[in-house]
């Protein structure tokens, strides 16, 4: 099947509303007659929930967890961009746009950039008003800060906690359509797979994670909000449960999986401290704003310093090298985040890095304390000499921006941020890949939506600081809801999806068999064994650094690793019951597939870009010496994989993509 | 270093419970408490013994799915904190450690150390909303300034996670810092206004409805909160209740 990506004719900044103007749409009495699904209720899928209920269709939703407010858009921290230009810094839409594409190192389709960017500003304006309490400055005005790769401050935050807040946000609007009962929740459920009926996705099966109850669900289309698969490596800034379940599932029933190798690897985590460790911990790149990041210039320091002998914040300015500052003297410590997290790769591999494992460097705020210590003390009326004084006062003012961070890394490290420096190594964070959609959000399955971060579509090579959160409500509440009515008023004299037919009873039976496998069988290890090796593999062949010997390796030992899984897991329990192996078991077999697909694609993409980093493709001379180096003669496309059974079969489409608004050029933050 | 753990098994809802003594040794300080209980559970399916359930996701304090009730104390002995943040450093080697579920009417036990909470989220389908449709044409932003005190005293309300440490603290199982916090959240902002008097009758009698007990200004709640949510919205909820009552 040729992708069609269905971007509409006209110049970029008209067609989306040239677009709207022109689909067509369901009368409100139709729209009752109408059921959609939607899993997931992150940022994405929860808006949509909401807006379709708002719109008259009757939605039923699904999470994993036991409320739609846990999902893991939750935890996101620093912030939304919106073109809002309230700091009248020159922002505008274009800005954002260009920001954008060129931020992800020109992989992602200009006309989808485009709309995101275009709506942003509403998602403001529609958070607001639900009473999303967003930072505010003293004269009563909405407050922004600053994000990697961007020249102007158009991020909107409210404290460390703007996920939360927003999916709060998102989660009161569910709670007025559940009220209505025009959203029919169900938590504890977990969707196993897409039922196909004549071409058309029509419904799910889904397991009740409580009783174990397999059951039906149908609908005139299903829509997935199900978040990235970073947990492809065991190891992430993603919760324990998240998972590429519902992507994979749709996957082997029809759906394209593009640019699965586009991960993004957060510059600034906590560092790895043993093998018992479940999850890392994300601190938030809006730190990045007041703290400098180093390690010292001389290796004799780097021992002293792991020693303990030498206290980091009694280093001597001039032996430390703030690399970030002098290798991109325009950004700094603003620099995207796959440049920075390979700029720390670099460091501590040439022997720098600064903790036991020699994976960490220091993320420093006593420049930023002192700074804001003095400006306190001048507005105070107070001695700008008195260092005790202005420390203090510079504390207070840290802490009322990053107190929640601060506390959650003294937790986790059990030191004072406010005294010694941060430790920080990268960590994988979020997926620009995903289920490829088309301009309407629609997968290769008609009537099957992917929504958010489980789609691949806004960021190309690398997302900027901010922009998920904005791309998962631009996605929810803004686009989905015009575009699918185009596909739905098609269906308007379809009727009630029965679940009484042969496709369900297929999906379901397959569903049941290999639930019952997991439960039976007679193996020696446990789900996390396999889940385990399996990222050690990513992290240490597919992770942030890229070449053909790893990859191929990879390819290999994951699939005998697959092949020892099916033989020798154990599943305790039975499938009657809550039984958190059973379904961890499910989630593992398909990041077990997913992870060598990975592998394929970063193999096939024989060239650098965002956080895609091959070694050999590198600028070998010139100001850009040891960056990435892109190709884009031969790489300008969509890699969207076709299923085919085994990963070794999956067959590639490619998108071209046409750069017609931004010129292509080399990525320079120099 | 090595610990005695005395955990709540109950199979499910049905179920009568008890009381389980298990051991784990070789546990590192900089273990979090559930990468604790993870080592236990991998030490049980190599046994062919059922690991022990428990809720929890994010692992980093925010999602508020991870609950247990730790020597007494809704997450345990540290402050501020969740249970997946709770690290085995606040323990010492020998230690002998209750760990139960929360335990509430409203809140029934699903299986071990895993509840119930679903009553949380019928108290705000009942209001816990601002009545406004997704448009992208409601008004600008910044067309409404809001006081800088407000916002920030909204915010710290809104920074509630919904665990239900409050309730499970709370010798009557009041949820009313949980309800007090949406509440004020809402009363503090412009937005807020127009259904105030809806709101806050329709939240409050669904709590009353779900069984949750009333409130006697002990304050365990306040000091059991991983979020530092203050009695001063509880305090909020009872004048906006008031007010509501008087307007009929």
């Amino acid at each position: 099947m040729a992708l069609d990506s269905k971007i509409p004719k006209g110049p970029i900044a008209d067609k989306w509303t040239n677009y709207k103007n022109h689909i067509d749409l369901v009368n409100p009495a139709n729209k009752r007659n109408i059921d959609v699904i939607v899993v997931g209720t992150g940022l994405a899928g929860g808006s949509a929930a909401a807006t379709l209920a708002e719109l008259g269709y009757n939605v039923k939703a699904f999470c994993f967890q036991d409320s739609p407010r846990r999902a893991h858009s939750i935890a996101a921290q620093g912030g939304i961009n919106a073109a809002k230009n309230y700091q009248g810094d020159g922002d505008s839409t274009y800005r954002l746009f260009y920001d954008t594409v060129k931020g992800g190192d020109y992989r992602s389709r200009e006309a989808n950039v485009y709309r995101l960017a275009e709506v942003s500003a509403n998602i403001i304006d529609q958070c607001v008003a639900q009473g999303v309490p967003f930072a505010r400055e003293y004269g009563g005005l909405l407050d922004n800060r600053s994000f990697g790769g961007v020249l102007v401050s158009r991020t909107f935050y409210a404290a460390g906690q703007t996920g939360q807040q927003l999916l709060l946000g998102a989660y009161s609007a569910m709670n007025r359509q559940i009220g209505r009962g025009k959203i029919k929740m169900y938590n504890r459920h977990e969707m196993l797979d897409v039922v196909v009926v004549d071409g058309k996705a029509r419904g799910i099966i889904t397991r009740n994670l409580i009783t174990g109850e397999i059951e039906r669900h149908s609908a005139h289309a299903v829509v997935l909000g199900t978040g990235g698969y970073g947990n492809v490596f065991f190891l992430s800034t993603n919760a324990m449960g998240s998972n590429v379940t519902a992507a994979w599932k749709a996957h082997k029933r029809g759906a394209y999986f593009a640019n699965p190798c586009y991960t993004q690897i957060h510059p600034t985590c906590i560092p790895v401290s043993g093998d018992h460790q479940s999850k890392l911990t994300l601190m938030s790149e809006s730190l990045r704003n007041d703290g400098r990041i180093w390690v010292p210039k001389k290796k004799e320091d780097v021992e002293a310093i792991k020693a303990g002998t030498l206290k980091p914040k009694d280093l001597a300015e001039d032996d430390r090298d703030y690399y970030l500052e002098r290798r991109y003297p325009a950004f700094g410590n603003l620099v995207p985040r796959d440049v920075a997290s390979r700029a720390a790769k670099e460091r501590c591999d040439a022997g720098y890095g600064v903790n036991a494992t020699g994976e960490a460097v220091f993320l420093d705020f006593a420049s930023a304390i002192e700074r804001y210590g003095k400006e306190q003390a001048h507005v105070k009326g107070l001695d700008e000499n008195d260092a005790a004084l202005v420390k203090s006062l510079g504390q207070e003012v840290v802490k009322n921006k990053y107190g929640n961070l601060f506390q959650m890394y003294e937790k986790i490290v059990d030191q004072d941020p406010y005294n010694t420096p941060m430790m920080i190594y990268p960590a994988v964070h979020y997926t620009m890949g995903g289920v490829w959609v088309d301009y309407n959000l629609m997968t290769t399955v008609p009537g099957l939506y992917c929504i958010g971060e489980a789609n691949f579509s806004d960021h190309g090579a690398n997302r900027l600081g901010a922009s998920a959160l904005m791309q998962g409500l631009a996605d929810g509440y803004f686009v989905l809801p015009y575009t699918i009515g185009d596909y739905l008023s098609d269906d308007i004299r379809t009727g009630p999806i029965s679940t009484d037919t042969k496709e369900f009873e297929d999906a379901e039976k397959e569903v049941k068999d290999k639930l019952n496998f997991f439960v039976t069988n007679e193996g020696q290890h446990s789900v996390d064994y396999f889940h385990k090796k399996l990222g050690k593999i990513m992290w240490n062949k597919v992770g942030m650094s890229r070449n053909v010997k790893g990859l191929t390796e990879a390819i290999s030992e994951i699939k005998e690793l697959r092949e020892q899984f099916w033989k020798e897991v154990k599943v305790p329990g039975t499938n009657d019951e809550y039984n958190e192996e059973l379904a961890k078991a499910g989630r593992v077999a398909d990041f077990l597939e997913l992870g060598e697909l990975f592998a394929k694609d970063a193999l096939n993409r024989e060239e650098s870009c965002g956080g895609h980093f091959r070694e050999d493709s590198v600028e070998l001379d010139g100001e850009q010496k040891g960056e990435a180096k892109r190709d884009d003669d031969n790489f300008a496309y969509v890699a969207a994989w076709e299923y085919k059974g085994e990963p070794s079969d999956a067959v590639l489409h490619k998108e071209e993509l046409e750069f017609k608004d931004i010129e292509l050029k080399q990525r320079s933050y120099k | 270093m090595n610990l005695t753990l005395k955990i709540w098994r109950q199979k499910n809802a049905n179920d009568k419970g008890k009381m389980v003594d298990y051991k784990v040794n070789d546990i590192s300080p900089d273990m979090s408490f559930l990468e604790m209980l993870d080592v236990l559970n991998e030490q049980l399916i190599n046994k062919d013994e059922e690991p022990i359930a428990f809720d929890h996701d994010c692992r980093e304090g925010i999602c508020g799915m991870c609950s247990l009730y730790i020597n007494g104390e809704a997450h345990g002995p540290d402050r501020g904190i969740t249970t997946c943040q709770l690290h085995m450093r606040m323990f010492k080697d020998g230690d002998t450690i209750y760990i139960e579920p929360f335990r509430a009417a409203a809140f029934p036990v699903i299986k071990d150390l895993i509840v119930d909470r679903s009553a949380f989220d019928r108290i705000q389908h009942a209001g816990g909303f601002i009545s406004v449709n997704t448009s992208g044409n409601t008004i600008d932003a910044n067309a409404i300034p809001i006081n800088k005190h407000d916002a920030d005293d909204a915010f710290s309300a809104a920074t509630c996670i919904g665990c239900g440490a409050c309730v499970a603290s709370c010798k009557n199982s009041s949820a009313m810092l949980f309800v007090g916090a949406k509440v004020s959240q809402f009363a503090l902002l412009p937005q807020g206004q127009v259904e105030a008097t809806d709101r806050v009758l329709n939240m409050v009698k669904q709590m009353d409805e779900e069984g949750f007990g009333n409130c006697t200004n002990t304050g365990a709640c306040e000091v059991e909160c991983p979020k530092g949510i203050s009695l001063e919205n509880i305090a909020r909820m009872n004048q906006e209740y008031l007010k509501a009552s008087l307007k009929g």
